[in-house]
């Protein structure tokens, strides 16, 4: 099939057979021996590595409940607003709260990181003098909301795409027949966002194990104070490729990414089988 | 206006449920402007001060710059120890490339996939859908060996490559769902009247212009701002992307701030410049997508 051959192709050699490549890596040592399971017991049975592991992913799982608590109701909330009928300007409103989304995380980073620096003194303004990125009580919160502030515009747009898509009769119907604002989001535009809502969990679990970039702009590879921010993706790259003084190891990189694979699947798994199965879709 | 309580109610009152959605509607205002500061603050913040000498900086850094204190030392040092613009010429390749491969190829083979009935179509549908789930940098490690033994390293394509993969899943997904929704009496009539298949492609390929451009926004934002793969696969010099340039260049003037404000500011501008300019365009395409 010429239709098919170039997408095909491309996404196989590039995207699957790296993917199952590493996969079979993870079974064997740096000098291409079979180890069985060898890499896998180094990785949970040496303190090393086990430790920085189970910090590594904890760390990604408050990353990921911040998204949760924070980023989704937020952008919800802003998606409602944005879409009151009879409010002027609200499509400057939808690209300035957009605007953040579109800036590449170098440069987000590097604005927090001079913003929060008491060496500008901004945060002592607002009555904030402990330096945030600093310490390892506050790094991890304050990351978090960094990236929360960047990328709150996704869920925005995605409630709003489906919230626009609501035809008006149904709610003036509603309406009509006495229903306050309040009714009407908790009987219509509530079961009808519920399917995105799924999407949107499942989409922030995936995009929490690729938050790398901001950690490492911020506060580098070795993730610090302390380990304090390491995430499973600047753990990947460490035991990939070593860093401050200790040496990489492909074999071992290619191991926690196959852990990080199980990790993402069982939550693809739950959300598949655990909540799209029990969600109705609503035809519009 | 306090009417409510004050006044002696006039006969064409305002019926209560009327002033609720008035009173409803600052109450929006309000949020959204609030809001607004917050997503926009910091990033004034640093044009702003990128425009001042080093002590307007320190002594005051919520003042708009005054003739006094404006100075322009930070964009000197930057625009003369950098290159700039082969990083942006780098980026801008290796994101039109991968988007314009991705856009074409999900349109090829969604047209495939939702045109003809062969065997395994839902399971070839299934294994490029696969992809949208899995992020591709599990596969780094093996990825980094592939591009070494196809002597790509340190070049463009590497990145093109791998982006394109990325990109696929998601794009033939989308495709797929505007590719069904082409009337399929045009195709018939165009068959009817001996158009080949590549001719038909090429019909429908306009119809679905929203779709491609749903795919294209989609794919543009994570190619452009991604560190990961530019980092490992082409860090060298002359094939840096904006991304990886700027982090690396912002690292070296870690005590300059009027530098370190002037270069972020340089970064920004042009992204949030056309951002603001195609926004509309930007943002239907984004909605469309999501609720395929």
């Amino acid at each position: 099939m010429v239709f098919l051959a170039p997408a095909t192709v491309i996404y196989s050699v590039f995207m699957v057979y790296p993917l199952l490549d590493s996969l079979r890596r993870s079974f064997f040592d740096d000098d291409g021996n079979f180890a069985g399971l060898d890499n896998y017991n180094t990785l949970f049975g040496n303190p090393t590595f086990a430790d920085r592991f189970w910090d590594a992913l904890g760390h990604n799982f408050q990353f990921f409940a911040f998204h949760m608590v924070l980023q989704n109701p937020i952008g919800l909330l802003l998606a409602v607003l944005l879409t009151v009928q009879s409010v002027r300007g609200l499509n400057i409103y939808r690209t300035i709260v957009f605007l953040p989304t579109t800036l590449s995380v170098v440069i987000v980073g590097f604005i927090w990181r001079l913003i929060l620096s008491p060496i500008w003194g901004v945060t002592e303004t607002v009555g904030i003098d402990t330096p945030l990125l600093g310490e390892s009580r506050t790094v991890l919160p304050t990351l978090s909301l960094i990236s929360v502030w960047q990328w709150v515009g996704i869920p925005m747009i995605f409630f709003y795409a489906v919230l626009i898509a609501i035809p008006k009769d149904l709610i003036e119907a509603s309406r009509v027949d006495g229903a306050g604002s309040w009714q009407v989001f908790r009987d219509i535009t509530f079961p009808l966002i519920l399917p995105m809502l799924g999407i949107i969990s499942i989409l922030t679990y995936i995009g929490n194990f690729n938050a790398f970039d901001l950690i490492y702009q911020v506060k580098g590879v070795v993730a610090g104070p302390d380990f304090a921010s390491d995430i499973m993706g600047t753990f990947f790259y460490r035991t990939f490729f070593g860093a401050s003084g200790t040496t990489g190891s492909p074999a071992m990189g290619a191991t926690v990414a196959s852990v990080m694979f199980l990790i993402i699947l069982a939550g693809v798994l739950l959300y598949m089988f655990g909540w799209q199965r029990r969600v109705t879709t609503y035809e519009l | 206006m306090d009417t409510a309580t004050s006044a002696p109610a006039p006969p064409d009152r305002i019926s209560p449920t009327k002033r609720r959605i008035h009173l409803g509607r600052w109450g929006v205002h309000a949020v959204l402007l609030a809001y607004s500061l917050l997503a926009l603050g910091p990033t004034l913040l640093i044009i702003m001060n990128s425009l001042k000498s080093r002590s307007a900086i320190f002594d005051d850094a919520f003042s708009l710059p005054t003739s006094e204190t404006f100075d322009l030392v930070g964009y000197d040092t930057v625009l003369n120890g950098s290159s700039f613009d082969v990083y942006f010429r780098n980026s801008f390749i290796v994101t039109v490339a991968s988007v314009l491969l991705v856009v074409f190829f999900s349109a090829m083979a969604a047209f495939a996939l939702a045109e003809y009935d062969f065997k395994g179509n839902t399971m070839l549908a299934l294994y490029l859908a696969i992809g949208i789930m899995i992020p591709i940098r599990l596969g780094t490690v093996s990825i980094l060996k592939l591009m070494v033994s196809l002597g790509l390293i340190n070049t463009l394509w590497a990145l093109i490559l791998v982006y394109t993969a990325m990109g696929l899943p998601l794009g033939v997904f989308l495709m797929t769902q505007f590719m069904r929704q082409v009337p399929r009496e045009l195709k018939s009539a165009a068959r009817v009247d001996g158009a080949n298949e590549y001719r038909v492609f090429g019909l429908v390929l306009p119809l679905v212009r929203p779709g491609m451009a749903a795919v294209a926004v989609f794919t543009m934002l994570p190619v452009w701002n991604d560190l990961w793969f530019p980092l490992i696969l082409a860090p060298a010099e002359d094939t840096r992307t904006v991304t990886l340039g700027a982090s690396a260049f912002l690292g070296q003037f870690e005590r300059n701030w009027n530098a370190l404000l002037a270069a972020l500011t340089l970064a920004m501008v042009p992204i949030i410049l056309l951002y603001v300019i195609f926004s509309r365009q930007f943002l239907r395409g984004l909605t469309e997508g999501a609720i395929k």
